[in-house]
């Protein structure tokens, strides 16, 4: 046997190629294109293949990345597909909006001196080589259990488990208060990050499987979850951190004040930027002002260009290190030319007489000690207030869960800021018969994070409805 | 329709029907009640099992249509209809005007909303104008089988705007009416009638009133001197009618509410009407626009 040549280290990643940035402004298309075939093969092989691989452990629901890498690197783009979706259901959704720095290509050994594998990428990609194939077989399925499952909320953590119930044979229903389902992917995440087509070919799939699908239904108003278990055998939770938060400063409700699920569920779900073809109007400002560092803020004041904003300015408390958004999304606003009022608070609104907000106050901070979140305190600088005018304010300061259901339901524990409390490995909740997960249980995380959720809940699931045991 | 319309396959039916599936929505009947002035019932059998005096549904007339919320005016349980009376005065709602019976709506969600509390206070004026002529029926329906007394007043421009006179009178121990041109009624409008009332000693424990924002405001004005408790259905703007975006907030007693959630019906003389009707207000001229296209 030959001994090994050493592997040649190829020290960036191969780039991704997107739409420029003065273009994507004027559009609302997905701005990276996605890796072409041989782009994909040459970006695998980058790969160490470490005996022990350290980003399979940072990955919330463990995919076996080496093994993908591989098979992406000799060209077997379905046995790829295949390894990624033996744990992953979502395997488009999450190439595009997972935090890969944090997670996998955060711990990638490469990462240390160079540029990490882009796990991502290779990930989206292996997801879009398999839906441009047509669409995908039904996979064999048992026979029906009998077993009744209502799923509340079509966003990612209930898509997972949805689609890995049906699969063991359960019915299941899954109920969507909106009109369309996919959640926060959906009313949330722009079409030029997550293109909408996308979501429904994933819907799509379950719902192939047999899953039923009620849109326009409310639990906690048209039915209560008590109801629900009257005609269900378990009910999974899945509704996510819908409820926005405030800052509770004066001017807040000027016209032109938006929090961040209003303006982007007029823009996405509502498609306000298609008006007048769609009915939903959106105020167009040519100074916008995004609050908030995460990535909500970051589709924000991007969505704002695409609106026709002149300006579009972030302001954040805190300073560029501590910006909870994804580096990519932080990269493309600045590509875009979104700019960053970094250790700024905004203190008050200010309105013309006809009640639409023109001004907004802000303090200038600076860092002091690191708080709970392990980042560094915002200290306001005494008499730094200072204005800039601004026709639209968008909050992107945090949500937390709904309380529509806890408030329904007596006897569902919930915890700081309204979140269900849950068991961490089988997601059971106070209440016997009902699971939860998602963004409901966490107060707001990520899709890949409420994915791993939904998985461990399906589980716990199944063997409920098998066993009865609670 | 566009490649962005969600059409679900049908799946190939392994299990039983669903029990909560609701079909689609079947538009039964549209009326026009007055100028302007439309009814709507259609077949949402979810809705009409569970909905309650107060309570409102959120519809959309097309795929491309925004989302509205109506208050409803009446539901039959045992049909499984609901039917809701709105005023044509924008896009939206110049579309649900167009649907003819057999049409089926996308979006017809609800109840949405606490329910209006209800209890026996005595003499309760129950006050509608303009769609709320329609969604006060209900209400003074509710509390005269709590055994209240119970006044129905409507009002509007002149005596062609008013309808539903003789379903009220079934509902109602007095029927007033009044009239801008006075074409029926003694008192100009519903605010007027109210002071009438009080100046004349009749003794009043309860205002509920429903309409434009303009007449709750004076309502709420009107009751506020002899302090009787004035609730009214506050009908900001709003999008999912859930509590998720925030677009329906209102000042009361000093503290944001949403409205969808949190109403739709509060103490009129504890409402910021300065800031409720400048919000309402927000889309007009993009309102205008979209209607013409």
């Amino acid at each position: 046997m030959s001994k090994k040549q050493p592997k040649q280290i190829i020290p960036k990643k191969t780039p991704m190629p997107e739409q420029p940035p003065t273009e994507r402004i004027r559009n609302y298309d997905e701005v990276p294109y996605g890796y072409t075939p041989e782009q994909a093969m040459a970006e695998a092989k980058r790969c160490l293949g470490c005996a022990r691989p350290l980003c399979v452990d940072d990955c919330p629901v463990n995919i076996n990345i080496p093994a993908f890498l591989k098979l992406v690197a000799e060209g077997d783009f379905r046995g790829a597909i295949n390894i990624i979706k033996e744990t992953n259901a979502l395997p488009a959704v999450s190439g595009r909006v997972c935090p890969q720095e944090e997670q996998c290509e955060g711990k990638c050994v490469l990462s240390k001196r160079f540029e990490s594998v882009a796990i991502g990428r290779l990930e989206r990609f292996a997801a879009d080589w398999e839906a441009a194939q047509g669409s995908l077989p039904i996979p064999e399925l048992p026979p029906p259990t009998g077993k009744k499952v209502a799923v509340v909320g079509s966003g990612p953590a209930g898509v997972t488990v949805a689609a890995d119930l049906v699969k063991k044979g359960h019915h299941v229903t899954i109920f969507e208060a909106l009109h369309e389902p996919g959640g926060v992917l959906v009313y949330g995440i722009p079409e030029f990050r997550l293109p909408k087509a996308i979501v429904r070919r994933e819907v799509e799939y379950v719902c192939r499987l047999g899953v039923k699908l009620v849109k326009d239904f409310v639990v906690g108003a048209a039915e209560t979850v008590d109801e629900l278990l009257e005609k269900y055998d378990a009910v999974f939770l899945g509704t996510g951190a819908g409820l926005p938060w405030f800052l509770n400063i004066s001017g807040e409700n000027l016209n032109g004040v938006y929090s961040a699920n209003e303006y982007l569920t007029r823009a996405n779900l509502m498609r306000a930027y298609r008006f007048p073809e769609y009915d939903t109007p959106i105020v167009r400002g040519k100074r916008v002002a995004t609050i908030g560092g995460g990535n909500v803020a970051m589709d924000s004041a991007r969505t704002a260009l695409r609106l026709g904003a002149e300006e579009s300015i972030i302001f954040y408390r805190r300073s560029h290190e501590e910006m909870p958004a994804r580096a990519e999304e932080i990269h493309h606003a600045e590509q875009e030319g979104v700019r960053f009022e970094l250790l700024t608070s905004p203190v008050a609104f200010h309105g013309d007489s006809n009640g639409w907000v023109k001004e907004i106050e802000c303090l200038r901070n600076q860092l002091g000690e690191p708080d709970a979140s392990g980042r560094r305190r915002p200290v306001p600088i005494e008499d730094s207030n200072f204005r800039i005018p601004v026709d639209v304010v968008v909050l992107a300061i945090g949500q937390s869960p709904n309380p529509l259901i806890p408030k329904t339901t007596p006897d569902l524990k919930t915890g700081k800021d309204g979140v269900v409390i849950v068991d961490d490995e089988t997601m059971k909740t106070s209440k016997k018969g009902v699971f939860a997960g998602g963004d409901v249980a966490t107060g707001g995380a990520t899709v890949i994070l409420a994915m791993g959720q939904g998985k461990k809940a399906a589980k716990a699931i199944d063997e409920y409805l098998k066993t009865g045991q609670w | 329709m566009t490649d962005e319309t969600m059409i679900m396959p049908s799946s190939e039916d392994r299990h039983s029907k669903d029990p909560l599936e609701p079909g689609p929505v079947i538009v039964l009947a549209r009326e026009t009640l007055a100028p302007n002035l439309q009814l709507l019932t259609v077949r949402a059998p979810i809705v009409a099992s569970k909905i309650q005096p107060g309570q409102f549904v959120i519809v959309r007339a097309d795929e491309y249509g925004e989302r509205i919320p109506l208050t409803v005016a009446d539901w039959d349980r045992e049909k499984g209809s609901v039917s809701c009376v709105f005023m044509q005065v924008g896009t939206s709602t110049y579309k649900l005007g167009k649907l003819k019976a057999g049409d089926v709506l996308p979006t017809f969600v609800g109840p949405l909303g606490k329910p209006l509390e209800l209890d026996r206070w005595g003499t309760v004026v129950v006050a509608g104008g303009c769609y709320g002529i329609g969604s006060i029926y209900p209400v003074a329906r509710a509390l005269k089988e709590k055994g209240n007394r119970v006044i129905s007043l409507i009002e509007g421009r002149s005596k062609f705007l008013l309808y539903w006179l003789d379903r009220l009178e079934s509902a109602s121990d007095r029927v007033l009416v009044a009239t801008r041109d006075r074409s029926i009624g003694k008192s100009v409008d519903g605010p007027n009638a109210v002071k009438d009332l009080i100046d004349s000693g009749e003794r009043i424990d309860r205002v509920i009133a429903i309409g434009c924002t303009f007449m709750m405001y004076l309502m709420a004005q009107a009751t506020r001197p002899s302090a009787i408790k004035t609730i009214v259905s506050l009908n900001p703007i709003m999008i999912d009618g859930t509590g998720m975006c925030g677009a329906c907030r209102v000042s009361v007693a000093g503290e944001t509410k949403f409205a969808c959630v949190d109403g739709p019906d509060f103490d009129g003389h504890q409402v910021d009407w300065d800031l409720l009707l400048s919000r309402r207000k927000a889309y007009l001229r993009s309102e205008t626009h979209s209607g013409e296209q």
